[in-house]
């Protein structure tokens, strides 16, 4: 083995075995089908180049939400962060939202991002709800650290999951107050925030993969 | 009296605006003034009057005496200027006032501004700030807002009248329909209708707001402005537009708390403002072409389209549901996409559909134009129904 392969091995965090995160497709209020599902490294290509567009727009944070996770999704495909996941948003397999967290250890999640694309079709909400499902229904978690870059990420999360605060726990993301949804707290809201349907059918499916890359972005305008 | 006609009107798109208050509401007052043919940069605009619809901007912009403010900024000096709060009602009042000032001889050409900018607020703040047009003492203080007002309001008609959530979905797409082909609507999406009411995920795409009313069966909070420039018929001055003739206008009041109504259903000050808008007019509901009814939530289309005589008591829920009230249908109402869809910057609304229904008349509702268009109602609904303001603009001739 060459010596740079030797250090890239070095460099790399150790891999788990962690369940996946069954795909599932949600009706939004358009009637369009959303297909909400975890992608592989090789299709991080793609998600890197739906949100470069954002990072430049102030309007909302999308700058730094955007800017962030190009970082998180880029550190996903060159193996620098254990443990991390990300999950697409898709409607005819137009990127309309991105989600990514990773485990910290079994019983604690760490969310990370969450961003809606296409705007008005709650799609960022319905994104959140997928990842929160995914560590405590699919991965038997305990508690999720959650943090908010945007108003309007503090209303949807922190407020309408009433979310406990915590500040003293330290979040990846920096020194913004952390907040925890905690089992008890999912169980509570997860009905009234959590939907959608499996298995996906085979032609949905078919329609959204591979991705592709929406055609325009609203908040540009 | 003297008759008054519409002879420009402005609007800035709804939904949010990134300037400022001021910037805003000169946008859609240049714009109409431009409209009507006025030139603004030659410094001779003759003005008389303005007035400036708003029910927030010193609450929630911190700006008194805003319409000293515009009347500067649109360097219209001297012109008389006033600041109309009527809370949602505001834009409608204004529109009122400006009719008086003209009829009364004070003034031959005025201009109305309606302006509101509240996405400054967050969703509680605009909520807590609406709900301020509650009885300060029997409503508000107690956490009434009006989204629980209108969801008892709709409970109630549910119960005696068997209007449904379809019911109210089914007005909610229609108004959105409308909006598509509306420049100026905030929202430029059509909901599915099975989607948002039977689908197996719509409980939650399609939340409570305040049961029985689901986000789709309300308003969105939006910023934005309209203007009008109204003048008396009788003047010689020459405009770009024919003038739209005010026909009738009529404004009542209710009991401030609505508890306090024998029947909360009976929405008496609707009613009796559409009476006395039409018997000004010497017209009645059938002489109408078409409408823009206050629908802050859908269940207030519904009510208020029976309560205008358009259709009869308990029946407004069975037009909607045969399409009565769509573009194409025998009595077309918020064309627009009513402030379901076009937005409800609050005291602009009244403003806006009188807008609305000018474009109509023309005959410039392109995507939403309905045929022969002569005749139509606004009906702008203050508080939850304590102080209403209802006017017919008609191109007919005064008969």
């Amino acid at each position: 083995m060459a010596l740079i392969d030797e250090m890239e091995k070095q460099l790399r965090p150790p891999e788990d075995t962690v369940e996946p995160y069954p795909a599932k497709y949600i009706t939004l209020a358009s009637g369009e089908k959303m297909l909400v599902r975890q992608i592989s490294r090789e299709e991080c290509g793609i998600v890197l180049e739906a949100v470069r567009p954002l990072m430049t727009v102030e309007k909302d944070f999308y700058d730094i939400v955007a800017s962030r996770i190009y970082s998180e999704v880029l550190g996903y495909m060159r193996y620098r962060v254990k443990d991390e996941y990300v999950f697409l948003g898709t409607i005819n397999g137009e990127i309309v939202g991105i989600v990514n967290g990773r485990l910290v250890t079994p019983e604690l999640g760490m969310s990370y991002h969450t961003i809606a694309i296409r705007q008005g079709l709650r799609i960022g909400a319905q994104l959140f709800a997928a990842k929160m499902e995914y560590h405590f229904d699919i991965l038997g978690q305990e508690e999720v650290l959650v943090v908010a870059e945007s108003p309007n990420g503090f209303k949807r999360w922190m407020i309408e999951y009433e979310l406990e605060s915590r500040p003293e726990v330290w979040h990846e993301l920096g020194g913004v107050p952390t907040f925890v949804l905690t089992r008890e707290l999912w169980e509570k809201h997860k009905a009234e925030k959590s939907t959608g349907r499996r298995p996906v059918p085979d032609e949905l499916l078919a329609a959204n993969i591979p991705p592709h890359l929406s055609a325009s972005y609203a908040q540009k305008s | 009296m003297r008759d008054v006609g519409i002879v420009g009107v402005g609007h800035t798109k709804f939904g949010r605006w990134n300037g400022s208050y001021l910037d805003m509401a000169s946008t859609a007052a240049v714009e109409a003034l431009h409209d009507a043919g006025i030139n603004l940069a030659a410094g001779e605009a003759g003005i008389d009057q303005l007035f400036l619809a708003s029910m927030g901007a010193g609450q929630v912009n911190r700006i008194s005496g805003a319409a000293s403010a515009l009347v500067d900024t649109l360097n219209l000096r001297p012109a008389m200027a006033e600041t109309v709060e009527n809370g949602p009602a505001s834009g409608a009042s204004a529109v009122k006032l400006a009719y008086m000032a003209i009829a009364s001889g004070l003034a031959n050409t005025v201009l109305v501004v309606g302006a509101e900018q509240m996405r400054v607020l967050s969703g509680w703040e605009s909520t807590d700030f609406v709900a301020t047009m509650l009885h300060p003492e029997a409503e508000y203080p107690y956490g009434m807002t009006l989204p629980a007002a209108a969801g008892m309001f709709t409970r109630l008609h549910m119960e005696k009248y068997g209007t449904s959530e379809k019911d109210l979905a089914i007005v909610a797409v229609k108004n959105h329909e409308n909006a598509m082909h509306n420049p100026v609507a905030h929202i430029h999406l059509v909901p599915d209708l099975h989607a948002i009411t039977d689908d197996e995920d719509a409980n939650v795409i399609n939340p409570y707001v305040a049961e029985p009313l689901r986000v789709y069966a309300t308003c969105p909070m939006s910023d934005g402005a309209a203007a009008l420039v109204l003048t008396a018929l009788d003047t010689e001055r020459e405009f770009a537009h024919k003038p739209v003739r005010i026909a009738g206008v009529g404004q009542a009041t209710d009991t401030h708390v609505v508890a306090e109504r024998p029947d909360p259903l009976d929405l008496f000050a609707v009613r009796e403002s559409a009476k006395r808008a039409y018997e000004m007019a010497g017209m009645g509901p059938k002489d109408i072409d078409v409408a823009e009814l206050h629908d802050a939530f859908q269940i207030l289309e519904i009510a208020e389209s029976e309560e205008v005589g358009f259709f009869p008591r308990g029946e407004g829920n069975k037009a909607a549901r045969e399409g009565k009230t769509r573009v194409d249908g025998e009595m077309p109402i918020n064309t627009s996409g009513g402030l379901k869809a076009k937005g409800h910057p609050v005291g602009a609304t009244g403003v806006s559909q009188v807008v609305e229904i000018v474009r109509q008349l023309r005959g410039e509702a392109t995507g939403r134009q309905v045929k022969d268009a002569r005749t139509g109602l606004t009906t702008n609904f203050g508080g939850f129904g304590n102080n209403v303001v209802s006017i017919i603009l008609t191109t007919k001739e005064k008969g």
